[in-house]
C-alpha cells in the first residue's frame, strides 16, 4: 500500500542491518542519494534501524511521512518492523552496484561477517553468486580480531598499511591460526605496518579464492569503505582496475532503497 | 487469541502407512533379536539384501538408523564421542553418529517404538563399498565389537561404461558370499526364495521410480523432503511384498493428486528445483518449510533415486544384482553423473539446481570438482551451493543457508 503524499517529495528507504553495522540510505524519485545513517548494529536491530533512519531523514531534511516505501536487507532484515519488504543482501548489493555501473559487472562485497562475489549481466540480472563458507577469514571480523591482537585501533589500519615497506605472508585459511601467525611475526620483530599489509593481502586472497572474476570488478562493503588501501592492493593482486561506488558501505542499503522505489513504481502501474 | 498456523504443505495420507511399515519392520527385528529365532544380518544400504532374504535373514540397515539419529537431532551430541575415539569429524557423520550412539547405549528406536531398548544384535555384517570406503570401517568396528563375521563386496568406483568385467567380478563376489552366509544361517540358499526376493526388489524399485516420476507433473505432487522419508521401504524393505504394497498405495495417492492437479505446496509452485546430494536430516522440516514459503518445490533429487534398481532380473539373480549395484549414480564417473543430472533437469522441468556440499560425505557431494560450473555452461540452468552436512549440525549455518536459498530464488525470479 503506498502512502498519500506528493510523489515529488517522496523518498525511499533502504535499511541494511548487517552483522556489524546498520546502514540506512534514502533516495529520491530520481534515485539520488538524499541522506544516510550508519551505526553499529548492536543487540537491538530494530532500535538501531530506527535511529539510522532518523539520522538519514535529518540529513535529507525530510520527515518520516515522506518515506513512501522501505525495504530491509542484511542479517537483521526481518527485525526491521517498519519495512514493507525484504531482499537478501546479495540482491541489494547487486542492485546498488548496478545503479552506479549499469553494465556487466562482478561485485565483490566484503562485509563484517561475510563476503560475496556476485556476477551480473549487462541487464543487471544475477548470473551467479557465492558467499564465503562459514568462516570469518577475509571479512571485517577478521580485521577486527587482528586489530585487537595488535593492540591498535581499527581505524589506524589503513594508514599503517600504507607505510609498509615489506609484506609478510599470512597464509592460513583460519582466523585463529592467522592470529598465531601474526604472533609469530611479532616475536620475530616484524613491523606492525608490514603485518597489517600482510593481513590486507590475506583478506583479498581469501576473497579471490571464492570465485573467478569476469567483466568490470566493483568492490563494496564497509571494509573497503574504511580501508581504501584494499582497493589498491586488490588491483595489484588482480592486475586490473577495481571500481567502487561513491559510498561502498551503503551499496546494500542503496540497493534496498532502489527495490523500495521499484515497489512504488509497481504500485502506481 | 489462538495462533493460527498457515498450512503451506499438503500431507500425504500414505505417510501413516509408512509409519506403520517402519514400526512393523523394527518390531520384527527386535523380536528376532530377543528370541533368537531368526538370524539378523546388518547390511549397507545397497548391500546384497536380496541374497540375505533368500537365506532367511532379517536385515537391519545401520545407515537408516544413522539417518534417524540425524532426523531426531541426536547425532550432533553423539558424534563427538566417536571423534574422541579416533574417528575424525571430517569422515562420515553417519558412522560417527551411529558408533557414538552405540557407545553411549542410545538409540532413537526407543523413543519411536515403545519396548525397543537397543539396536538388534547382528549375526553377521554384510557390506558393499559401492557407497564409500567408510562403510567398511564402520562395519569392521561392529564386527569386532560383537565378535561376528564381516563379509562383503568390494565395488568399483568412478565407473564409466559398465563392462562384462565389472559384472562378472561383482557377481562372483556375491556368489562367494553364499557359502559363509549359509554356514552362519545354518541352512542352504533357497534359490526360489532368492529369485522371489529379486523379483520383489525389482517391483519395489519400479514402483518407487514411478512414484518419483510423478513429480514431473506441474505442480509436483511430492517434494524431495517427502521423498527422503517415503523411500524408507525401498531401503529397508526391498525384496519384500510389504514394501511393494506400500508403494502401490503411495503411487495411487500421488496419481490421484496429479489427476486432480493438486501439488504438494498449498501455494503456487513458482520454482521447480533439483537437489543434488544428501538431505540435512536434522533440518528436513525447516528446509521443507523454507522452500514452500518461497513458492519453490524441490521436486527431484539424485539421492531419492538411489534406490532404483532397474537391472534386477529374477531369471539371472547374481549378474543382475551385480549390474544393478554398479549402475548406481554414486558408483559412476563424472561424465556419467553430468549426463544423468542434465537429463533429470530436462525431464522434471527444473528452474534451478541446489548442490548440498555435505562436509562429511564427499562421495555423495557433486560440487567439489567443478561439476556445477560445467553443467551451468551446458544447460544455462542456475545453481547454488549450500554448505552443510547430513548429520553433523556443527557444519552448517542456518542463517547462511537461508540467505543463500532466498538469494537464489530472487535470482530465479529476475530471470522469469
Amino acid at each position: 500500500m503506498s502512502k498519500t503524499y506528493s510523489i515529488e517529495k517522496a523518498v525511499y528507504a533502504g535499511v541494511d542491518v548487517g552483522a556489524s553495522h546498520t546502514k540506512v540510505a534514502l533516495i529520491d524519485t530520481a534515485g539520488h542519494l538524499r541522506g544516510h545513517g550508519v551505526r553499529k548494529s548492536g543487540v537491538n536491530f530494530s532500535a538501531t534501524a530506527e535511529m539510522c533512519l532518523a539520522d538519514a531523514l535529518q540529513m535529507a531534511d525530510c520527515t518520516a511521512d515522506q518515506v513512501a516505501h522501505t525495504v530491509s536487507t542484511g542479517y537483521g532484515r526481518h527485525n526491521v518492523t517498519f519495512a514493507s519488504g525484504t531482499h537478501t543482501e546479495i540482491g541489494c548489493h547487486a542492485k546498488g552496484s548496478y545503479f552506479y555501473f549499469p553494465e556487466a559487472i562482478t561485485v565483490i562485497d566484503i562485509g563484517g561477517q561475510d563476503n560475496k562475489i556476485i556476477k551480473l549481466d549487462s541487464n543487471g540480472r544475477r548470473i551467479s553468486f557465492k558467499m564465503n563458507r562459514k568462516c570469518a577469514a577475509g571479512t571485517g571480523a577478521f580485521l577486527e580480531e587482528m586489530a585487537t591482537r595488535l593492540d591498535i585501533p581499527l581505524s589506524d589500519m589503513d594508514g599503517l598499511a600504507r607505510k609498509s615497506t615489506e609484506t609478510v605472508n599470512i597464509g592460513s585459511y583460519c582466523t585463529v591460526f592467522s592470529a598465531t601467525e601474526v604472533l609469530e611475526y611479532i616475536r620475530h620483530g616484524k613491523k606492525v605496518q608490514d603485518i597489517i599489509k600482510g593481513l590486507f593481502v590475506s583478506v583479498i586472497r581469501r576473497v579471490l579464492e571464492m570465485d573467478s572474476l569476469t567483466e568490470k570488478v566493483v568492490m563494496t562493503g564497509g571494509v573497503v569503505a574504511h580501508n581504501p588501501y584494499l582497493i589498491d592492493l586488490s588491483e595489484e593482486q588482480i592486475g586490473r582496475r577495481v571500481w567502487t561506488p561513491p559510498f561502498p558501505q551503503l551499496a546494500g542499503a542503496i540497493g534496498a532503497a532502489l527495490y523500495a522505489k521499484a515497489t512504488q513504481t509497481s504500485d502506481n502501474e | 487469541m489462538a495462533h493460527e498456523t498457515k498450512q503451506i504443505l499438503r500431507r500425504l495420507k500414505s505417510a501413516k502407512d509408512l509409519s506403520r511399515f517402519m514400526a512393523d519392520y523394527y518390531y520384527e527385528l527386535n523380536e528376532a533379536a530377543i528370541s533368537g529365532k531368526r538370524k539378523i544380518a546388518w547390511c549397507t544400504s545397497v548391500g546384497p539384501a536380496e541374497l540375505l532374504r533368500g537365506l532367511g535373514y532379517l536385515i537391519y540397515f545401520p545407515e537408516t538408523h544413522a539417518a534417524m539419529l540425524g532426523a531426531t537431532r541426536m547425532a550432533t551430541d553423539l558424534i563427538p564421542t566417536a571423534n574422541a575415539m579416533g574417528y575424525s569429524p571430517e569422515i562420515c557423520s553417519y558412522l560417527t553418529a551411529d558408533i557414538g550412539a552405540f557407545v553411549k547405549g542410545i538409540t532413537p528406536l526407543s523413543a519411536a517404538y515403545k519396548g525397543i531398548t537397543s539396536v538388534p544384535k547382528p549375526d553377521v555384517l554384510v557390506y558393499n563399498t559401492n557407497q564409500c570406503r567408510d562403510v567398511l570401517d564402520w562395519f569392521n568396528w561392529y564386527g569386532d565389537k560383537f565378535n561376528v563375521p564381516v563379509v562383503g563386496i568390494e565395488s568399483y568406483r568412478s565407473v564409466g561404461e559398465i563392462t562384462d568385467f565389472h559384472i562378472d567380478s561383482i557377481a562372483s563376489q556375491i556368489e562367494n558370499l553364499v557359502a559363509p552366509l549359509e554356514e552362519l544361517a545354518g541352512c542352504k540358499l533357497d534359490m526360489d526364495a532368492f529369485k522371489q526376493a529379486v523379483a520383489l526388489s525389482r517391483e519395489c524399485s519400479d514402483l518407487w521410480a514411478q512414484c518419483l516420476a510423478t513429480a514431473s507433473a506441474k505442480p509436483a505432487p511430492l517434494t524431495f523432503f517427502d521423498g527422503t522419508t517415503l523411500m524408507g521401504p525401498a531401503v529397508v524393505g526391498r525384496g519384500t511384498l510389504k514394501a511393494v504394497e506400500m508403494y502401490r498405495l503411495l503411487l495411487d495417492e500421488l496419481e490421484e493428486r496429479v489427476n486432480a492437479g493438486e501439488g504438494a505446496l498449498v501455494g503456487e509452485e513458482k520454482y521447480r528445483l533439483y537437489w543434488d546430494g544428501m538431505p540435512v536430516w536434522g533440518r528436513l522440516g525447516m528446509h521443507s518449510k523454507m522452500f514452500a514459503e518461497l513458492n519453490a518445490n524441490v521436486i527431484a533429487s539424485t539421492y531419492c533415486s538411489s534406490w532404483i534398481f532397474s537391472a534386477l532380473d529374477p531369471s539371472d539373480p547374481f549378474k543382475s544384482m551385480a549390474r544393478a549395484y554398479t549402475e548406481l549414480f554414486i558408483v559412476r564417473n563424472d561424465a556419467y553423473k553430468e549426463r544423468y543430472i542434465q537429463d533429470k533437469l530436462d525431464v522434471f522441468g527444473c528452474d534451478g539446481i541446489l548442490y548440498h556440499n555435505a562436509r562429511t560425505c564427499p562421495n555423495n557431494t557433486n560440487c567439489l570438482y567443478g561439476m556445477p560450473q560445467r553443467l551451468f555452461r551446458k544447460t544455462g540452468i542456475p545453481f547454488v551451493i549450500m554448505d552443510g552436512d547430513l548429520n553433523d549440525l556443527r557444519c552448517l549455518s542456518d542463517e547462511q543457508t537461508k540467505t543463500n536459498v532466498e538469494a537464489f530464488i530472487e535470482q530465479l525470479e529476475e530471470m522469469k
